[in-house]
């Protein structure tokens, strides 16, 4: 999403959907998943909206939809590119959209080479490095360097330097014509992914991918606009972020993006994931999607600003949003003249991930840990080589509601009870603190649509349980006054300095978290006065703010997340129901909601438009435009920054103000969606010779041993994991509550009837799972809802495997993420989880045995013997990283 | 009095989230039923009863729901509740008057008075209320009085994304619901209909104050196709009951007759 608009958030809000003519739910299963946001898809319904779901499953999202498309897991890539492929064939494609507001136009560097011309891979592969390099893949004339997505992706993977000139495409083609512009490449790009191609490579019958593609056609145009719904079944992949670009792709084809009705809705998974990528728990950004400075590139202030600051589009401010967020670091001591304090700032040495992360925990590296609201051991891959960190870990500390199997990892295990493990032996510390819910503290989320939403607290918290936000406070007070004795040494001073001094309320003397949004939003330095956006912040240190996006949220000294006035005392949009970023915009880029000369595209979807009369754009949302830049505005050629945001540019926080069908920068993987297989795939990669995503992140460690990658013998199904209503994720919140207990109260898979009389499953009986990392057991549903694919004539089983359970709580049962490798996309280090192959028997035959403490259970195939120890991934360079993608091209040719 | 209150859970609109079961149990403070796995789709809590008031329905039907697809399976989700049936077997079998119909129309039982003799139980044609093997007393849906009191509506109703169980004037639910039909009919779906909507089509129970709108036969959703509240039947029990006192007596006071003459016969014999 970044990289294709701009900005890495959702770009509608669920309650707009019921203006869809046409609604995609595909890799989320939204009713499912997201019950209460469905209810606006059912009035689209009830309006007379076409909802279409595709998914490997029948679910509850099915069974209410219109059209379900039962697709095999990890081929949404092919099924989507069909769809381009008949936007373009067909010539459905909003023309006038496309060539003013999209790159379509745009004509690329000759060097330039598609998948098309090199077996799957685009120009620019460096076999040796395992990695591309990106030169060629850039606008004909331009410097081929970075861009705002760059940003929000790997940024600091190598530090890569913004360039000095502004990123425009210096030559187009209006006409679409010339044979290297965008439009031109994408039609041969995708010439190949025709219905045919779609049935084979997804097994979904062609007469029902035309029903699709005809139906998303049908109601997009002028007068009508269709929606993407996504979650975690897209993203969840080896190339999960060129899931997403394809659904991108198509909606600027198609143009639906910045209008009523249209847009990629991004559903996250669960409260405040948006909030944690605004103010981030990643390890390489700062809150606002400002980089994290790297120890290799960003030596000092200027450097780092120099390095990241765009000379055109909105990110051309970045230094005013760093200055303002050191000031509210490190307040007084925040110079100009030590640079606001950057020095202060840890900095980067490599990829600190996830998965990374916990393969040097148990590689002896890292020493500490803190877990706070996650249950890693049942929610994350792998689970085994999770407990397997943990084990060597110094210290641990876990913040929970309940004692976690993370947090109960060294007594109850699967190894510990089959004694390879004994807890004596483990010398990890761990801390385990109660938390409270929230209802027992105040705070607000940032939910799915960038939505801030104050919650009150309703009663004190019980016993020790204590928010995050106390914790972590009375944590720094307590570095604090370590440290105090210690401050005449330099590398003190950031603890010295950081401005920790938010007043505490109520009976248990806890931080105000109102105090803590105020500074987040912003003020003078001066006066204290709280900002009203970041349009008012200053890189001369006149003003602090805690993350720049969200500057406005304590507007007037109010808390504007706190408000609650419903839609139907309002618009649809609701502007008084809490607050949005950026600047309570609802619908990002919703300049392109009108043509050119700013009128809107069509009456029936009208939502901004320039009023020449007040010389403005108005309309029933905030722009997301400069309020009052005319349509007919042209930068000259020495404009900077936002004066280079031309008056019919709608994406204004991309380099060139432009959708982005074809990405010139900013992806690891290739400038434009191409489909490959799974890490683990039951097919051979039908469209090219590269069978996997080439820049995949692997492990190749003898803790995380990975199957054949297409027709392993051993693992002839497909598996593919998923939540379900009745529970929470990795089960904290839920498995220990009766009433949501009893409604799913035990681990099972579903199966098909055809798969059941295969194997030998009995409804209601067990069954048990295997993959090379472990086996586990559960109960068995068979059901009609699990439908065998044909794929080139053959018959592909999938296996559905909810995630939820484990050793303790109310209910049990074995952990499917026990099952998964660790497998990551190499843009933003997600994992795959979303399918992988294994056998399945029938009968409780596991012995709980995993693979990185029983040793392997299934016999090596010829040639798989040398499976390696290697670094981490991070380190590939030097490693085989991708290596089984290339024998596998070898062995196509 | 206030007016007559009531449920329209439409069945088209569920999605079988199950967010009234636990709405509901955790309002009323009602316990889980087990940890039962049953394998019978995702329905672990298998019907209602004591302690659970509303229940959801999994079908998976081996036929199309039009016009979606032709292709033969539907999944299809009901959240069952209490009637409040307009003649409660329940409420009239009830001997200790426990059982009483309140300002809202409503069927309520008052727990301080229940004894938990269970003649409701056999009366209730849908199976519907149950005793606690907790206290021995029977327990089913109050549509949630405490919350009526204070003017807030049912916690079900409340919990529900979709507007699938609509909760208000029984008049107007019946009104809207008659045109949820004909519109659903228009739209290719002419299997749609209004199961308990009044005392018409339901004579055996005088009409639901929770009626619902289905897709298929009652049986498919495990209600009765005919239901016939047995207190119904009292007054022509006690009639032919009567007629059969009246035939005895009757018989009998013929056979008095009889025997006189053929006593008198008798001793002419003598």
């Amino acid at each position: 999403m970044g990289t294709s608009f701009g900005r890495g958030g959702a770009t509608t809000f669920p309650g707009d959907l019921v203006n869809s003519d046409v609604i995609i739910i595909q890799g989320s299963n939204m009713a499912e998943c997201h019950p209460v946001a469905f209810r606006w898809v059912m009035q689209a319904r009830e309006r007379g909206a076409t909802i279409i779901y595709v998914d490997p499953r029948f679910t509850r999202t099915s069974a209410v939809a219109n059209i379900h498309v039962p697709i095999r897991a990890g081929s949404d890539v092919a099924f989507l590119g069909g769809v381009i492929h008949y936007i373009l064939e067909n010539e459905r494609y909003f023309r006038d959209y496309v060539v003013q507001y999209t790159n379509a136009p745009a004509i690329i560097t000759s060097e330039f080479k598609d998948t098309e011309d090199l077996e799957g891979l685009f120009s620019g592969w460096e076999k040796k490095k395992g990695e591309y390099h990106k030169r060629t893949w850039m606008y004909e004339g331009v410097d081929p360097e970075a861009a705002a997505g760059a940003r929000e992706s790997k940024a600091g993977k190598k530090g890569e330097a913004i360039q000095r000139k502004p990123i425009q495409a210096e030559r187009i083609d209006p006409t679409l014509q010339h044979p290297r512009c965008v439009f031109q490449i994408l039609k041969r790009h995708y010439a190949r992914y025709t219905p045919e191609m779609v049935e084979e490579t997804c097994g979904v019958p062609k007469h029902l991918f035309l029903k699709v593609a005809e139906a998303l056609c049908r109601n997009s145009g002028r007068e009508r606009t269709g929606a993407f719904v996504y979650a975690v079944g897209w993203t969840q992949h080896s190339n999960g972020v060129q899931y997403i670009r394809s659904a991108a792709i198509i909606q600027l084809l198609l143009g639906n993006m910045g209008r009523p009705g249209g847009g990629i809705m991004a559903l996250r998974g669960h409260a405040s994931i948006q909030g944690s990528t605004d103010i981030p728990t990643l390890y390489n950004l700062l809150p606002g999607y400002l980089p994290m400075p790297h120890s290799k590139h960003d030596k000092d202030y200027q450097t780092y600003i120099k390095l990241n600051q765009p000379p055109s589009g909105w990110w051309g401010e970045f230094n005013k949003y760093f200055v303002s967020l050191m000031k509210a670091y490190f307040g007084q001591a925040a110079t100009k003249a030590n640079g606001w304090c950057f020095d202060y700032l840890p900095t980067l040495t490599g990829d600190h991930s996830h998965m990374n992360t916990v393969t040097e925990m148990a590689d002896g590296v890292v020493k500490g840990y803190f877990i706070m609201g996650e249950n890693p051991v049942v929610g994350s891959m792998n689970g085994p080589l999770q407990r397997k960190g943990l084990r060597q870990l110094e210290w641990l500390v876990v913040r929970d509601f309940q004692l976690t199997e993370t947090a109960d990892f060294w007594r109850e295990a699967p190894e510990i009870s089959r004694g390879e493990v004994k807890p004596q032996d483990i010398a990890t510390e761990v801390f385990f603190f109660p938390a409270a819910s929230h209802t027992e503290k105040n705070g607000s989320f940032t939910n799915t649509q960038r939505l801030l939403q104050w919650h009150h607290k309703a009663v004190e918290p019980r016993g020790d349980a204590r928010s995050e936000l106390d914790f972590m406070f009375k944590l720094g007070q307590r570095l604090k006054l370590l440290y105090r004795n210690e401050y005449n040494r330099k590398r003190n001073w950031p603890i010295r300095d950081l401005t920790w001094d938010y007043p505490v309320e109520g009976p248990l003397s806890e931080p105000s978290a109102e105090a803590v949004l105020r500074e987040i939003n912003g003020f003078t330095i001066r006066d204290g006065k709280t900002l009203g956006g970041y349009t008012e912040l200053e890189d001369d240190g006149s003003t602090a703010c805690g993350c720049w996006i969200y500057s406005g949220c304590y507007r007037g000294g109010i808390n504007q997340t706190a408000r609650r006035k419903p839609y139907w005392e309002q618009n649809h949009i609701a502007p008084e129901w809490a607050w949005a970023w950026p600047d309570n915009r609802r619908i990002l880029y919703n300049r392109a909601s009108a043509d050119p000369q700013g009128k809107p595209w069509s009456e029936r979807k009208r939502l901004i438009w320039w009023d020449e009369a007040q010389s403005k754009w108005v309309g029933g949302d905030t722009p997301d435009f400069i309020a009052t830049r005319p349509p007919s505005y042209r930068p000259s050629r020495e404009a900077r920054g936002k004066e280079t945001i031309s008056g019919d540019d709608p994406f204004i926080m991309q380099a060139d103000g432009k959708g982005w069908i074809y990405v010139p920068t900013g992806l690891q993987d290739g400038p434009l969606p191409t489909h490959y297989e799974a890490q683990e795939s039951v097919v051979k990669n039908p469209l090219y010779g590269q069978q996997c995503n080439p820049e995949r992140m692997e492990w190749m460690r003898k803790d995380n041993p990975y199957h054949q990658p297409y027709n392993d013998p051993r693992f002839p199904y497909v598996i593919t994991t998923y939540r379900l209503t009745e529970h929470h994720t990795a089960g904290g919140m839920s498995r220990w509550l009766s009433w949501l207990s009893e409604l799913q109260p035990e681990m099972f898979c579903e199966v098909s009837p055809e798969l059941a009389s295969e194997v030998g499953l009995k409804n209601g009986g067990w069954a048990t799972i295997r993959t090379m990392r472990a086996e586990i057991e559960a109960r068995v549903l068979v059901t009609r809802r699990m439908k065998p694919l044909k794929i080139k004539g053959r018959t592909v089983h999938q296996i559905g495997l909810p995630y939820h359970w484990a050793s303790k709580g109310l209910v049990r049962g074995d952990a499917a993420n026990e099952l998964i490798g660790f497998v990551g996309d190499p843009n933003v280090a997600i994992q795959e989880s979303k399918v992988l192959t294994g056998m399945i028997v029938a009968g409780r035959k596991s012995k709980e045995r995993r693979f990185i403490t029983s040793g392997p259970f299934y016999k090596s195939l010829p040639g798989r013997e040398k499976d390696r120890d290697l670094p981490a991934a991070r380190r590939k360079p030097t490693t085989g990283h991708g290596h089984k993608a290339e024998q596998t091209k070898e062995g196509n040719v | 009095m206030a007016a007559t209150k009531g449920f329209f859970t439409d069945t088209t609109l569920c999605i079988g989230c199950k967010a009234c079961e636990v709405a509901c149990k955790q309002w009323n403070q009602l316990p889980d039923d087990g940890f039962l796995f049953t394998g019978m789709s995702y329905d672990n809590t298998v019907h209602l009863g004591s302690s659970t008031w509303r229940h959801v329905a999994f079908i998976e039907r081996p036929a199309p729901l039009h016009p979606q697809s032709e292709e033969a399976f539907s999944w299809l989700f009901s959240s069952d509740v209490c009637k409040h049936c307009a003649r409660a077997g329940c409420l009239e079998s009830c001997p200790t008057g426990a059982i009483i119909r309140n300002e809202f129309g409503a069927v309520y039982v008052q727990p301080d008075v229940c004894n938990g003799c269970g003649y409701c139980i056999v009366n209730c044609p849908f199976g519907v209320i149950n005793r606690s093997e907790d206290d021995g007393r029977a327990w089913k849906c109050t549509l949630c009085y405490d919350r009526l009191k204070e003017d807030l509506i049912p916690a079900c109703a409340k919990a529900c994304p979709t507007e699938s169980i609509q909760f208000g004037d029984l008049e107007t639910l019946r009104t809207n619901a008659q045109a949820r039909v004909e519109k659903l009919h228009t739209q290719g779906m002419p299997d749609a209909y209004l199961y308990g909507e009044d005392a018409a089509s339901q004579p055996g129970t005088e009409g639901l104050h929770a009626f619902f709108l289905l897709l298929d036969k009652p049986e498919v959703y495990n209600l009765p196709p005919d239901p016939v509240v047995p207190t119904k039947k009292v007054k022509a029990a006690w009639i032919s009951m009567a007629a059969g006192a009246a035939a005895i007596a009757a018989a009998a006071l013929t056979s008095v007759f009889f025997d006189r003459g053929n006593g008198h016969d008798r001793s002419h014999l003598l």
